[in-house]
């Protein structure tokens, strides 16, 4: 046969080419300009007050000044003691998110990090209070948390039982195991060197925050900088693909349940450090934070797209609004209400965002 | 034509409808008329099932028209032909698999009484169906524990239920076994005995010359005619079906073709390969043709280890290999091009860059940290090499036209420098353009010494590519030919 290139036609004309980069903008750091436009709401409209007493913002503004008795007025909410307290506390709730993100990005769910962070609570002050030294009240912990992966992991990839399910058998068995390990009562006795883990501070900064900011490092290198993060990505965006490209599907899978246990249990430790104590129902409904905040923050629950930063504002988001709302003295059973609608709101948003780019 | 024919029950006329990047059909005529059996014969992608799709309500037309019964009728919906008396009888079934055979005859329209089912009158009516359809079927039984062959007639009998007129059956017998297949041909003549018309779509010719009444054979969108099966021959159709000049040059480079690289000993796996032994060389280019469902797919996901052998030996350059996983597959050298770009081969939501590189992160990466650096250069390397038209690397390769798509999969292997790379269907669904860059890629990758595995429903492309050819049949190797040898009669010959 004779042989002749065929004339290589110009392509199809693609419409748009780089489609809507405003939306996708939006998209990738929407979560963090509603959060810091509520944090700019909060300021102004939350009280402000001098050192010694509240101020009038209307009277201050009126008079155009901001000082008051020789006082300088301030908005509470951007006061570096409020904002560092604000962060401390989202940094329990922000550690176990990661975790659940790498999860959430692979397609599956976790509904276990809660009671995770529960029975892994009590353990760690089981272990203080009968001196067992800090080293081994961190690591059994962390291994218990990571063997509750490790197993949740095995049955998901070797027992074709899905997320949903063998997480919710976590979610109901670790909480009843927290009760009889304790027998629901609280456990007490903790050392001032564990301690340190919730009330410490490096420099000025408290230590779960420094934690806290390692674990969002630590986990941006390993989406974006690791062929375990790519691999990830891969499984949630198209798990044939992905397998038969050669990426460890099974294994990867199982991994981000081991992260998102070992996040739960290092998430335990600081919360059980600042309680000072074990306590048997904390960590309950610490999955549905935890959801909320990695789907706030842009993570599609079908897996494959998602980012830390989305996440990390995902939690800033719902610890903002707690914060903000207890300041301005709303009753703290609205907060619920708020939150779910802000849920929605931010998949809404999301979708609709999407649709308007295919 | 025979002058003394009835009147036609559907006159389809001037039929014309476009896909991106393709003429599905081209003023396309076709009667059909009550009590006939109608066979649509062509190649894959003659047009036959757009046609019917059209006539059933699945598709809309670009221009055209149809009247049933002398009355022009343009169908919105697939219920709305089912309402004027046209189902079809998809290759894929649509039922409810977890129902019962009597409440997916008659879903959505069960007989109440009071607001409830009238679970009695519903069973009697259903074995009144059966009856009528000559079939003996246990109407309480559910769905999902029936034979394929005994979901056919659930099919059938619904039709027949919605009082259908015209009932087209879409490659029917392709899942069944022959006794199975006397079984339908037995509810046929009943169904033409009731004046329904049936329109038989098919590749097996020898079940058209059993069972059709007319044969009416389309190519390449446009109708070549139609005939009485009575003054038809078999070779008349192939030659009606094939005969096409190539129009399209493949630019097939012949090269020297070297020693046996793959080599697969009496491969066998349950219900879908039977005995399968062949031989692949370096640079070779081995065409695999068939009918779709002959189980070529079947036994490239095997040597990709994507799915596992029965029986039978896989060796590599004379060593037996066991493949359990595409990553042993990838390991020991191989690459695979699925068939379904978008659901096998690209991860959609990320970009050339990322999708490129997929399979080969070890060789860009250090202890799994991976060097974006020399990951960039290597994508851009790629979209080079093989001229993948995008803005950039890291563009998503959603919004790539599907032969860039295309591309983006290729160069993916070419990234492992796999030695042997499978491709099903490489040019499916892409434009002509694409298509001869793509044959064009293949031949100079086999002149480097890869050597290829291709699978193909396109004849000509078969033919214009291979330098040797396997043809498949039910999941045997049904022959084989050198380039020399082949023809498309030939082919169609043994794969039918």
């Amino acid at each position: 046969m004779t042989v002749v290139a065929a004339p290589v036609p110009e392509v199809r004309a693609r419409p748009a080419v780089v489609p809507g980069l405003g939306n996708r903008f939006l998209q990738r750091y929407g979560t963090l300009l509603i959060l810091l436009a509520l944090c700019l709401v909060f300021t102004i409209i939350g009280p402000w007050r001098t050192t010694r007493d509240a101020c009038n913002l209307w009277q201050q503004v009126t008079s155009l000044s901001l000082v008051k008795n020789g006082q300088l007025c301030a908005p509470v909410f951007a006061s570096q003691v409020n904002i560092l307290n604000l962060v401390r506390q989202v940094s329990v709730i922000g550690i176990v998110a990661l975790g659940e993100m790498l999860v959430i990005l692979t397609g599956g769910i976790d509904l276990g990090v809660g009671s995770i962070v529960g029975f892994a609570g009590v353990v760690a002050a089981t272990l203080q209070r009968d001196n067992a030294g800090l080293l081994p009240s961190v690591l059994v912990p962390l291994l218990l948390g990571g063997a509750t992966g490790l197993v949740v992991g095995t049955v998901v990839t070797k027992g074709n039982v899905p997320p949903f399910v063998a997480t919710l058998g976590v979610l109901a068995g670790l909480q009843g195991a927290t009760l009889v390990f304790t027998n629901a009562q609280p456990i007490t006795g903790l050392k001032d060197d564990f301690r340190t883990i919730g009330t410490g501070y490096v420099g000025d900064i408290p230590l779960p925050i420094v934690i806290y900011a390692v674990a969002i490092v630590a986990t941006a290198v390993l989406l974006g900088r690791t062929s375990f993060g790519r691999g990830i990505y891969a499984i949630g965006g198209n798990e044939s693909a992905a397998r038969l490209s050669g990426i460890r599907v099974d294994l990867f899978k199982t991994l981000v349940f081991v992260i998102s246990g070992l996040g739960a249990a290092l998430g335990a430790l600081i919360l059980t450090a600042r309680l000072n104590s074990g306590q048997p129902n904390s960590g309950q409904g610490y999955e549905l934070d935890a959801i909320a905040s990695v789907v706030i923050g842009g993570t599609s629950l079908s897996g494959g797209r998602g980012t830390v930063l989305g996440t990390l504002s995902g939690a800033l988001l719902i610890g903002v609004l707690s914060n903000g709302l207890v300041l301005m003295n709303v009753s703290p059973y609205y907060q619920p209400i708020i939150k779910g609608a802000i849920i929605v709101g931010a998949v809404l948003l999301d979708q609709l965002g999407r649709r308007r780019r295919t | 034509m025979d002058q003394s024919a009835p009147p036609a029950l559907v006159e389809i006329r001037g039929m014309t409808k476009a896909f991106p990047g393709v003429q599905a059909l081209l003023g396309v005529d076709l009667d059909l008329r009550a009590g006939e059996v109608h066979a649509v014969v062509g190649e894959n992608g003659a047009g036959k099932s757009t046609l019917m799709k059209i006539v059933a309500g699945v598709y809309r037309p670009d221009s055209g028209s149809i009247r049933l019964g002398g009355v022009p009728i343009l169908n919105e919906s697939p219920r709305q032909a089912l309402e004027r008396g046209i189902s079809m009888i998809h290759q894929e079934l649509n039922l409810a698999p977890n129902l019962s055979v009597a409440e997916n005859v008659f879903l959505g329209r069960a007989p109440t009484r009071g607001g409830l089912i009238d679970w009695r009158r519903l069973y009697a009516d259903v074995e009144a169906l059966a009856d009528r359809l000559g079939i003996d079927l246990d109407v309480r039984a559910r769905v999902d524990e029936l034979s394929v062959a005994r979901q056919q007639m659930v099919e059938i009998a619904k039709a027949l239920s919605l009082d259908a007129r015209v009932i087209i059956m879409d490659e029917p017998t392709s899942a069944l076994t022959e006794r199975e297949t006397e079984a339908l041909f037995d509810i046929i003549a009943r169904l033409k005995s009731h004046g329904v018309a049936v329109v038989y779509i098919s590749h097996r010719l020898d079940e058209i010359f059993r069972v059709a009444d007319r044969v009416t054979v389309l190519r390449d969108g446009r109708l070549v005619g139609t005939l009485l099966i009575a003054q038809a021959t078999q070779p008349q159709l192939i030659g009606m079906m094939v005969g096409r000049e190539l129009t399209t040059l493949f630019p097939k480079e012949s090269v020297e073709i070297g020693d046996p690289v793959l080599e697969v000993r009496h491969l066998r796996r349950k219900g879908a390969l039977e005995d399968i032994s062949f031989v692949l060389r370096r640079h070779e280019i081995l065409g695999l043709a068939g009918l779709v469902g002959a189980g070529r797919t079947e036994l490239v996901r095997i040597l990709f280890g994507a799915d596992q052998l029965d029986g039978g030996e896989i060796l590599l350059e004379g060593r037996p290999v066991r493949i359990r996983s595409p990553r042993d597959a990838i390991r020991l050298g191989m690459g695979f091009v699925t068939e379904d770009r978008k659901l096998q081969g690209l991860v959609l939501g990320m970009n050339v860059r990322e999708n490129e590189t997929l399979a080969s992160l070890a060789q860009v990466s250090r202890l799994g940290f991976l060097n974006l650096g020399r990951e960039r250069t290597l994508a851009a390397r790629l979209v080079d090499q093989l001229g993948v038209r995008t803005p950039s690397v890291e563009q998503e390769v959603a919004n790539l036209s599907g032969g860039n798509q295309q591309k983006v999969v290729i160069a993916k292997w070419l990234a492992t420098r796999a030695r042997i790379l499978i491709l099903d269907e490489p040019t499916r669904g892409i434009d002509v353009g694409a298509k001869a860059e793509v044959h064009a890629l293949m031949s100079r990758l086999a002149s480097q010494g890869v050597s290829i595995l291709m699978i193909s429903s396109e004849l000509p492309e078969i033919l214009g590519m291979s330098d040797r050819i396997l043809v498949m049949r039910q999941g045997r190797l049904s022959g084989e030919f050198t380039r020399d040898q082949a023809s498309q009669e030939a082919i169609l010959a043994c794969a039918a």
